[in-house]
């Protein structure tokens, strides 16, 4: 065996490629959503695929939500892995009654005779100076929702690993790409590209000991940042990357939160009825008495995505999960 | 007597006369886009509208021109130009009465301009400093709707309650050809024929849904010919003949006012440019198709037929020109000034009065800028 090299690579190529991977390993995978085929997808994750496997496989749709996932539900009943894209995360949303009566629930409604092996791709998330409806981080709602796995990757191996993970689960799985980080790149080696965490584990990004940033997608780069900052103030920093929503795991959260006795919740969806209170309230219950401090949050305002000139203000940044982990020395009673 | 004895003796009862509900003939688009430029039509057509339509169209070929320019300068966000189908976006614009409604996609920010609206507040959206740059009920222009279809069911609600209070107002609601996929485009020709509001349909069939052609995305004889399953009339119309369009426009609202209910307009025109200038147009479609369409361009066919008819010469071509070109001018002296942004209004009108949570957040925001301006900053 030759040893392939480890090369850059973003994370929409790895996407991409666990795409490719997929349906060359297995025919019944079909990709299927608007300009998936021609245009290779408006972020071209789904470039070649078309030419490589014909446009019965990688199918460009007429463009209606619902539409997609509902023949996507039809197609997973034959017996086939539909994986469809949703163009942007506000325009999953009329697809939702099909995603959250359907998708959802078919296995439980069957009694587990009809399960649902389908991906359910969600480019989410702001930071890239999109316009209205272009930005929206959705993650709470996929959660809200009993049936569906949510994963969604921070790094490029993990795009790949999760992808190919999300397409061979029986489950429905929703795979929230973080929009801003399609073109971050890291050395990746095709070798072994599914050497990765499996669905429903969450990776220690980094040791640390006296917090810990516990996070997922687009903000995970930014807590690296921000752990890096702390040094400075003599704070050393445990970034937890959760990789996985739903399942949750609790384990690898509570662990790292038992050593470091402190945690703040970071991400970019708005804090109320937000992933961080689901996740404050289970690190709270199974770490109450190693917690020095309150799990705290930083999260986007509780506010519709702003425009672009303003997404700064909102996007939780460097220093506002410095200001939390400076609240972290807290004072009984203060 | 057995059953299969009684066989040969049973003779079913016929079920009761079927008839459709209503003649669907009437409702059946021409085999043909309707025209009026270059054809006999044109002899009856208004000068003075002609000559409108010609000012107007002119100006939006050039608006689109310098907003398309404004991307390049990384004044505006995003830009989906309307180039080529101008015709389609100034006649829906000239066909309203001043009490009507206009229901624009993201791509028609120039019927909104031609409606009256500040061109740079119709491009807030597109610059980035808010959402919608203005008050819809100013003149009457429903926010530039970037979610595919959605606004149809607003404008046949807003029609519907028009007629509920007694005002006879129009709503006119602009579509592509891919929006007439959406579960939402059925439902509002639905509700529209059911209540027979009045409401106009207009989709622009430009050809693509960014990269995908018609012939993936309906198997309908054209889009027009949907119009007869919901029970309202559907029209062909050329969309690159400003003349026809607005006619067939003025008709379907004439129609709507006068109690007649909906009609579906489907405009036959094509998209010059890119999707956005975000996208690449050769991945999907080939340069002698696009200029196919440029003889058939509608500032091109105005032009012919009012200087045929000796209501336009070269002076007059001139006059319209400069007019437009100190539209842009203008365009580009304001879209050049930085907007003035202030970051609190991030927490203004979310609800009608503040919730202590946003209040908090305000503060903590307003605490940063704070430390931000003196310097404070980490
Ligand atoms: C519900 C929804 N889905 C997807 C999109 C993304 N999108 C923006 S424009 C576009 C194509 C629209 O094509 P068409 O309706 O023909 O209008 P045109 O762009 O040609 O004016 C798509 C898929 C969207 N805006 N809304």
């Amino acid at each position: 065996m030759t040893t392939v090299a480890a090369k850059p690579v973003t994370m929409a190529q790895a996407f991409g490629r666990a795409l490719r991977d997929a349906m060359a390993a297995d025919p019944s995978v079909h990709v299927l959503g608007e300009d998936v085929g021609t245009l290779g997808g408006v972020f071209r994750v789904t470039d070649g695929l078309a030419k490589e496997f014909g446009d019965a496989r990688c199918t460009d749709t007429p463009l209606a939500e619902a539409g997609i996932l509902g023949t996507a539900v039809g197609m997973a009943m034959y017996g086939l892995r539909p994986v469809v894209e949703m163009q942007f995360d506000a325009f999953a949303y009329p697809g939702f009654e099909q995603l959250i009566s359907h998708v959802a629930k078919m296995r439980n409604r069957t009694r587990g005779a009809m399960p649902m092996p389908l991906t359910v791709r969600v480019p989410y998330g702001g930071g890239i100076g999109g316009v209205e409806h272009h930005s929206d981080s959705s993650e709470a709602y996929y959660m809200a929702t009993p049936g569906l796995h949510v994963v969604t990757p921070a790094t490029v191996a993990d795009a790949y690993g999760l992808m190919r993970a999300a397409i061979a689960s029986d489950d429905p799985v929703v795979i929230l790409e973080p929009k801003r980080l399609y073109w971050s790149k890291d050395s990746w080696n095709p070798e072994h590209p599914t050497d990765v965490e499996p669905i429903g584990r969450a990776v220690v990004r980094r040791p640390g000991s006296s917090a810990t940033l516990i996070t997922y997608g687009p903000s995970v780069p930014v807590c690296m940042e921000a752990a890096e900052a702390a040094r400075a103030e003599g704070w050393d920093l445990e970034v937890v990357d959760l990789r996985s929503l739903v399942p949750f795991d609790d384990e690898t959260v509570s662990a790292s939160v038992r050593r470091t006795g402190r945690a703040v919740v970071v991400h970019e969806s708005g804090g109320f009825g937000g992933p961080g209170g689901e996740i404050a309230a289970r690190v709270t219950e199974r770490c109450f008495h190693h917690l020095e401090a309150p799990v705290l949050r930083v999260a986007g305002f509780d506010i519709p995505y702003p425009p672009p000139m303003l997404e700064r203000h909102h996007l939780p940044g460097v220093d506002r999960i410095l200001d939390a982990v400076a609240r972290l020395q807290w004072e009984a009673g203060s | 007597m057995t059953v299969m004895e009684q066989r040969d003796a049973y003779r079913p009862t016929p079920p009761p006369a079927w008839q459709p509900r209503t003649d669907p003939a009437p409702l059946l688009p021409d085999a043909e886009p309707f025209r009026v430029l270059g054809t006999d039509a044109a002899a009856k057509a208004d000068a003075r509208l002609l000559r409108r339509l010609y000012a107007e169209v002119v100006r939006g070929r050039r608006y689109n021109a310098q907003a398309t320019a404004l991307t390049k300068q990384g004044r505006l966000a995003v830009y989906p130009s309307s180039t080529g189908q101008e015709a389609c976006e100034v006649a829906a614009a000239l066909v309203l009465e001043e009490r009507d409604w206009l229901f624009p996609s993201y791509r028609d920010t120039l019927a909104a301009v031609a409606r009256g609206l500040d061109p740079v507040q119709a491009l807030t959206l597109l610059r980035g400093d808010w959402h919608t740059g203005y008050d819809p009920r100013e003149h009457r222009v429903a926010p530039l709707c970037t979610p595919l279809a959605t606004q149809l069911p607003h404008a046949v609600g807003l029609a519907h309650a028009a007629r509920l209070k007694g005002d006879d107002v129009v709503a006119l609601a602009m579509v592509g050809d891919g929006g007439t996929s959406e579960g939402d485009f059925h439902e509002a020709l639905n509700f529209a024929a059911v209540w027979q509001a009045p409401v106009v349909f207009l989709v622009q069939n430009n050809g693509f849904a960014i990269s995908v052609p018609l012939d993936k995305q309906t198997a309908a004889p054209s889009l027009a010919h949907k119009a007869v399953g919901y029970g309202m009339p559907g029209r062909l119309v050329d969309g690159n003949d400003a003349a026809a369009v607005h006619e067939v426009l003025a008709e379907a609202v004439r129609h709507a006012r006068e109690g007649g209910g909906p009609t579906l307009v489907e405009a036959i025109t094509y998209r010059m440019e890119a999707h956005t200038n975000a996208d690449d147009a050769t991945r999907y479609r080939v340069d002698a198709e696009v200029d196919a369409w440029r003889d058939h361009d509608p500032i091109l066919l105005l032009e012919r037929e009012l200087t045929e008819r000796g209501l336009l010469d070269e002076e007059g071509i001139r006059a319209v020109r400069d007019d437009a070109e100190k539209m842009a001018a203008d365009l580009r002296e304001r879209m050049n000034q930085d907007p003035v942004l202030d970051p609190m209004d991030l927490f203004r009108d979310v609800y009608a009065e503040q919730t202590t949570q946003l209040r908090e957040q305000a503060a903590q925001l307003r605490a940063e800028l704070d430390a931000e301006a003196d310097g404070t900053d980490r």
